[in-house]
């Protein structure tokens, strides 16, 4: 609150990260990327899914540690090895999935951990309340302090976490898709309250996906691409395609593998698969040998649509044919069944039996084909699990070895031999090179590609435009649990498919739609 | 699984036999094979639960009320055999094991259907079980005098030098050995325990793996009830009170991840045989029961931390020496 809400640019920032690196075992997460915030002024931090958002987000809180640069505060070296001292700056963050206290009041959700006391050293509970009210009044919120959290809504919730963010004399605001939630009136008041945060003189980082926002309300951006900066500047001096090409402009060019060949009969067809709050209307089919890509934003309703195809979840309506035939699927058996299988994204979460051995986890979903009279033949496992391993290249000492001992791309391996041992029809690959690394990535692109040139239908769930790009056939675009459109693999460009799940149509590129 | 569960087992087993040779130092009538047999046929019902236990507690659930299932059954077939003493044995045992196991079912599908958690959901129905108790017999004993000499006499027919109860532990060890590691159910109750995720998506129903876990340890419960019942003669409502506490802390000392989906049925025995060697070893060489309490308790705590080390070695590490190396 010391600073005036500066006109001029060149004035000091409040923070400034420069050549920033963070590397993960087998991820260069971010790559000497810098990031200016200014008092008084929103910066948007723009980029792709995976450009390195989040991981500055987390070290900027705190959360992780840099392996190289420097981060200032007021022109000052700062490092911070804990949350608490990003916290002690002034630096606080508003998550896109608020973590807040149901049971608690709304006071104390603001105050918890620096709740003002009495000379007793007791919490001072009418001092509380009467700071929380201000808070509140300052931000504009509809409720009292004295309201349980658990009687409002997300965006009210919202605002307690803002109420909150301010509690602590914040310099600096993070805020990370904070509309995604939101209603349009909602969105609106939000917009207010970044203007009086401004006005205090706060540096806001504001991360989003939607242009209109950012041009609504930022001031100035940064882009980063694959954890490395691409370029900074004033809102004012860029045009919404200027940002697009910037964050998708191709830095890397991976070699994806040449696919030819001819695609055959419909496998799958969907029509009119519908959510009560995750997705509506989706129709596609699905031939023998295709890849079908899908690309969209996170949220887009991808993996809640796989979800349900799957038979995890129930779709409201919507027919399944499988060959032709209208299938029920209404349990994840009932989709193996019918030779549907589903890779998730989250391997350690849905995919591998940790505490299982590999070949265990090879033949998890084909069991009664390994068994007889009711009885497991370890023999036959083993063979099974052998046939699929030595078909995906597995690098493991033994099959008798636990898979939490494997890397990551192993791992992977491993969930894919355990559904392709189920001999499907249709396998839904949902993010398949997340989070591996750049050789493991072709040699699962490869695979793909065999996959499918020996008659195998894949759905590909993607947010990496090379890997959309490179490997499908047909690409389904989605957009707030819609179709957006569908891209035959010729109309695919990097700008048409971030428009479409952006969901910018004004442009004078056009859609192919 | 084959391989590092031996490792647990070669420790419990070793902490069992250091045991018993500090004992049989002190006094040696405690390793003759009579004895021996004597200890291990006292530990039958602990070790014959343990395993229904062991399968529960690898689906990421509890079962507190096998004690009370246990008490419930063995006073409903007393009760039966009082009132038709020519009921034939077997019929009487298949009664205990379908009584049991029907509540487990109760259990199974409150924790299935209705989502409750298992501890919760088992502590209602182990009070529920013994008001049960209360209300089929008034309060009243069933004493020996009352029940047929076929009904008490059948577990302690010995046969091949083993009582009869002895060979029902062992049985059940070997049927349960068999279908934890050669069956669909058992692999599937590891693929619950260790990622009910993953058991999802592939196919497995979690929920009525749970369920089938429930009534597993159900029908051990009965049938231990009628065998408890049998051997000591008498049925009340507080029989076997408190015991289900003693059977999940044989799980836990044999390795049985509290935390589920990982344990091995030589580990659950162990476990029970451990606390049954404890508790029949320590009056013998005149150390209060106190002593055997703390014994316990301690090696509960010991068995918890040693799991928690062991289980925590991966992945973490990996990414602390990531850390290091930056």
């Amino acid at each position: 609150m010391t600073h005036a809400a500066p006109i001029s640019p060149d004035v000091t920032p409040v923070v400034s990260m420069d050549v920033i690196t963070k590397t993960f075992p087998g991820v260069k997460a971010l790559d000497e990327v810098k990031l200016d915030l200014y008092p008084g002024q929103v910066t948007a931090l723009v980029g792709e899914n995976g450009a390195g958002k989040s991981t500055t987000v987390k070290i900027l809180t705190g959360i992780y540690r840099t392996d190289g640069g420097t981060i200032r505060i007021d022109g000052d070296p700062v490092s911070f090895n804990s949350p608490n001292d990003a916290a002690k700056v002034g630096i606080t963050a508003i998550h896109q999935e608020t973590v807040l206290f149901d049971e608690l009041s709304v006071a104390e959700n603001i105050y918890i951990g620096h709740a003002p006391r009495t000379r007793l050293g007791l919490i001072d509970t009418a001092q509380m309340h009467r700071n929380a009210n201000k808070l509140l009044q300052d931000i504009g919120a509809p409720f009292s302090s004295h309201t349980q959290l658990r009687d409002l809504g997300i965006a009210n919730k919202h605002l307690v976490a803002i109420a909150r963010a301010l509690s602590v004399d914040a310099r600096v605001v993070i805020m990370d898709e904070p509309t995604a939630a939101l209603s349009h009136k909602e969105i609106e008041e939000l917009y207010e309250l970044v203007d009086t945060l401004k006005a205090q003189g706060k540096a806001i980082l504001f991360i989003s996906h939607k242009f209109d926002e950012i041009f609504r309300i930022a001031d100035r951006y940064t882009v980063f691409r694959d954890g490395g900066f691409v370029g900074d500047g004033l809102i004012a001096d860029v045009t919404e395609d200027e940002l697009i090409t910037m964050m998708v402009g191709r830095s890397v060019d991976q070699i994806f593998p040449d696919r030819r060949h001819d695609v055959g009969d419909e496998v799958l067809k969907i029509v009119g698969y519908s959510h009560p709050t995750e997705f509506a209307d989706i129709n596609f089919t699905l031939n023998r040998g295709e890849i079908l890509g899908f690309y969209g934003l996170v949220g887009a309703g991808r993996s809640e649509f796989m979800q349900a195809l799957f038979g995890i979840t129930k779709p409201s309506k919507g027919v399944c044919r499988v060959n032709g035939t209208i299938k029920i699927i209404r349990s994840p058996a009932d989709a193996v069944e019918n030779g549907i299988v589903y890779v998730p994204e989250d391997r350690g979460k849905q995919g591998a039996v940790i505490g299982l051995p590999i070949f265990q986890n090879i033949t998890l979903p084909s069991l009664s084909r390994t068994s007889r009279n009711g009885f497991l033949r370890l023999a036959e496992e083993f063979k099974l699990a052998r046939e699929y391993a030595e078909r995906l290249d597995l690098r493991a000492a033994s099959l008798d070895q636990d898979i939490g001992n494997l890397s990551g791309g192993n791992q992977q391996k491993v969930v894919i031999a355990k559904w392709l041992a189920t001999q499907p029809q249709v396998i839904i690959l949902d993010e398949p090179t997340k989070g591996i690394d750049i050789g493991s990535k072709a040699a699962v692109h490869e695979f793909m590609a065999e996959l499918a040139a020996q008659g195998l239908s894949v759905i590909m769930v993607s947010s990496e435009i090379p890997e959309i790009i490179g490997m499908s056939d047909r690409v389904i675009v989605m957009r707030d649990g819609l179709i957006a459109t569908e891209l035959s693999r010729k109309d695919l460009s990097p700008e048409t498919l971030v428009r479409h799940a952006a969901g910018i149509t004004t442009s004078t590129q056009g859609g192919t739609a | 699984m084959m391989r590092f569960i031996p490792v647990r087992e070669a420790i419990l087993g070793s902490a069992i036999l250091i045991l018993i040779i500090l004992v049989a130092s002190r006094f040696a009538g405690f390793v003759e094979p009579s004895n021996l047999a004597n200890v291990f046929n006292d530990t039958a019902p602990l070790i014959i639960l343990a395993l229904g236990q062991m399968v529960v507690i690898l689906t990421r659930c509890i079962d507190l009320s096998v004690a009370a299932n246990l008490a419930l059954t063995g006073m409903a077939v007393a009760m039966i055999n009082v009132a038709m003493p020519e009921l034939p044995i077997p019929v009487i045992i298949a009664i205990a094991i379908m009584l049991g196991a029907f509540m487990g079912a109760i259990n199974g599908v409150l924790v299935w259907k209705l989502s409750i958690p298992p501890i919760v959901v088992t502590l209602g129905t182990m009070t529920i079980f013994r008001g049960i108790i209360f209300l089929i017999s008034d309060g009243k004993w069933v004493n020996s005098h009352e029940m047929s000499p076929a009904f008490t006499g059948f577990p302690r027919t010995v046969l091949l030098g083993l009582p009869v109860l002895s060979w029902v532990a062992i049985t059940a060890v070997i049927v349960f050995g068999i279908m934890m590691a050669r069956t669909q159910f058992g692999r599937s109750i590891f693929a619950v325990g260790g990622n009910p995720h993953a058991a999802v998506y592939t196919g497995i129903n979690v929920g009525k793996t749970q369920f089938w876990a429930f009534v597993a340890s159900g029908a051990l419960a009965g049938l231990t009830g009628y065998l408890w019942v049998a051997r000591y003669a008498v049925a009340y409502v507080d029989i076997a009170g408190g015991f289900e506490l003693e059977v999940v802390a044989a799980c836990v000392i044999g390795g049985i991840s509290i935390a589920g989906g990982i344990g091995s049925v030589g580990g659950a025995v162990l476990g029970a045989i451990f606390l049954g060697v404890v508790k029949n070893a320590l009056p013998v060489v005149n150390i209060s029961p106190f002593w055997q309490l703390a014994i316990s308790g301690s090696a509960i705590l010991i068995a918890v931390a040693f799991n928690a080390r062991s289980g925590r070695t991966k992945g973490r590490i990996i990414l602390k020496s990531a850390e290091v190396t930056q």
